[in-house]
């Protein structure tokens, strides 16, 4: 075997320990968030929220399960989005599936 | 046995050095198919770390939100409708909550103020999340103003600030009594935001929906199901952003592709017509060519799925923020808890590194099976 074919395989090795250490790393820190997480969803029965904080720059995208009809024509109809977020985080199903069955 | 996995050494060995040749190629082809897949990875771990987390966290979500909505947008819902609520069977209890959007001109971020029902603040103090404390630089003890419906300026003293764990839930939320809410949003008159309903079998959840629909028919439910089933749908690829970006990824990707598949440059007919003449089968061309296309795309496959790892859990998913942030000062700084969804890993696998060994073998397999004299001369 040749020096660049072990410097491969080296190389090859260090990539899947890597791999290795990230299932590791996740599976501790899933581990370890278990007391977090159910703080978090205490937080969420005590204070009754329907939503994450994911975003805080528009009513839809902060509470996006509560997002409304006219959604991206918050102004007059035809009025563009112009809130960057709304065009990352999609619409919720139910208010999709709320104008009728398509097709 | 041993035999085989000498035949397989020296054909790797052979095919690195056939790599190192063209190295500016190489590394060039290996860095564009690393960001190519550390991209779709970034999108599928920060998706399927929030989905996983909005299940776990949601779960405890009001089972039934009732909004009342005029001229198409929400309204506040009178506290009278509870009756009507409390009415149906199987309802435990319906009560009305008080939150609303604020706007803080000192920082130009947006609030959410709730008044929780349980543990309310005193009178005059607030409670805030992470993301307001380090918007103001505030802690325990400091003062908030807050500007009142009639115009003066409401100081409330902060009272505590929420964990930073629930940064992901509070960030941006301010809890008040219901006196301050009344006095910065003006007095409720027996109007709440909306409305929330336990109900004692949650199985019975769309039938009393339905009830409610049509005793109130100026109010829409969103149920607990219907609540998670957002974060299911969250980072839509439908969406604007993720569609471009998909777009660009798969349209390099297929380029790519259909630069190996699409035929060889002159040197590789070359190099496997000579191969070809100093006795290499076939089957040795396309095990040379396998382990090429295995190596590349091997690599940059582990490559990007560590490094999207690293961007999305270490990073919080910093190349999203941006997007996420949009114009807003207040931007939860969320660490995500690392729920891989090894299905997901293992079609990126089969999206990435199949098509691509694949590409790389028929062109071979197409010049290896031609006469070696033709393929040097370039026939």
């Amino acid at each position: 075997m040749t020096k660049r074919t072990r410097v491969f395989g080296l190389f090859g090795l260090v990539l899947l320990a890597l791999l290795g250490v990230m299932a590791a790393h996740a599976a501790l820190a899933r581990r370890a968030s278990g007391p977090a997480l159910r703080e978090r969803a205490l937080l969420v029965r005590r204070l009754e929220l329907t939503d994450l904080c994911l975003s805080t720059e528009a009513n839809y995208t902060r509470h996006l399960s509560l997002a409304d009809f006219h959604t991206a024509f918050q102004d007059h109809p035809l009025a563009l989005e112009h809130f960057p977020s709304g065009s990352l985080l999609g619409p919720p199903p139910h208010l999709r599936r709320s104008h009728g069955q398509r097709d | 046995m041993a035999s085989g996995i000498e035949r397989q050494k020296n054909v790797l060995d052979f095919t690195l050095s056939s790599l190192l040749r063209r190295k500016g190629k190489n590394l060039a082809l290996l860095a564009v198919y690393t960001l190519l897949v550390f991209l779709m990875a970034s999108v599928m771990l920060a998706t399927s770390a929030i989905r996983k987390e909005a299940s776990l966290v949601l779960k405890e979500a009001p089972e039934m939100v009732v909004q009342r909505t005029v001229a198409g947008r929400q309204d506040p819902i009178p506290l009278a409708y509870l009756e009507k609520i409390r009415d149906i069977a199987g309802v435990i209890s319906s009560d009305g909550r008080y939150w609303g959007y604020y706007y803080d001109p000192v920082v130009g971020a947006n609030y959410t103020l709730l008044v929780p029902r349980d543990e309310m603040p005193e009178p005059g103090t607030i409670i805030i999340g992470p993301g307001i404390a380090a918007a103001r630089l505030a802690m325990a003890g400091d003062t908030l103003e807050f500007k009142t419906q009639l115009g003066g300026i409401l100081e409330l003293v902060v009272d505590g600030v929420l964990a930073r764990d629930s940064e992901l839930v509070a960030s941006d939320l301010v809890l008040v009594s219901a006196s301050d809410f009344q006095a910065i949003f003006g007095p409720s008159n027996g109007l709440a935001t909306d409305l929330v309903v336990r109900v004692a079998n949650p199985r019975e959840l769309s039938t009393i929906a339905e009830k409610i629909a049509a005793r109130l028919p100026d109010t829409r439910i969103i149920l607990r199901e219907e609540m998670l089933r957002t974060y299911d749908a969250v980072f839509s690829w439908r969406g604007g952003i993720l569609a471009l970006l998909l777009f660009g990824v798969v349209l390099a990707f297929v380029i790519i592709s259909w630069d190996k598949a699409s035929g060889l440059s002159q040197e590789e007919r070359r190099e496997i017509g000579i191969l070809k003449a100093v006795g290499w089968e076939t089957s040795d061309v396309i095990l040379m060519k396998f382990w090429e296309g295995a190596v590349v795309s091997v690599s940059a496959f582990l490559l990007g799925v560590v490094l999207a790892y690293i961007h999305v859990f270490f990073f919080s998913a910093r190349l999203f923020a941006p997007v996420l942030k949009g114009w807003a000062v207040l931007y939860p700084q969320f660490r995500l808890v690392p729920f891989i969804d090894a299905s997901q890993l293992t079609a990126l696998f089969f999206l990435t590194v199949v098509p691509y060994a694949v590409a790389t073998i028929i062109p071979s397999w197409r010049a290896s099976v031609t006469d070696p004299d033709a393929v040097m001369k370039g026939l």
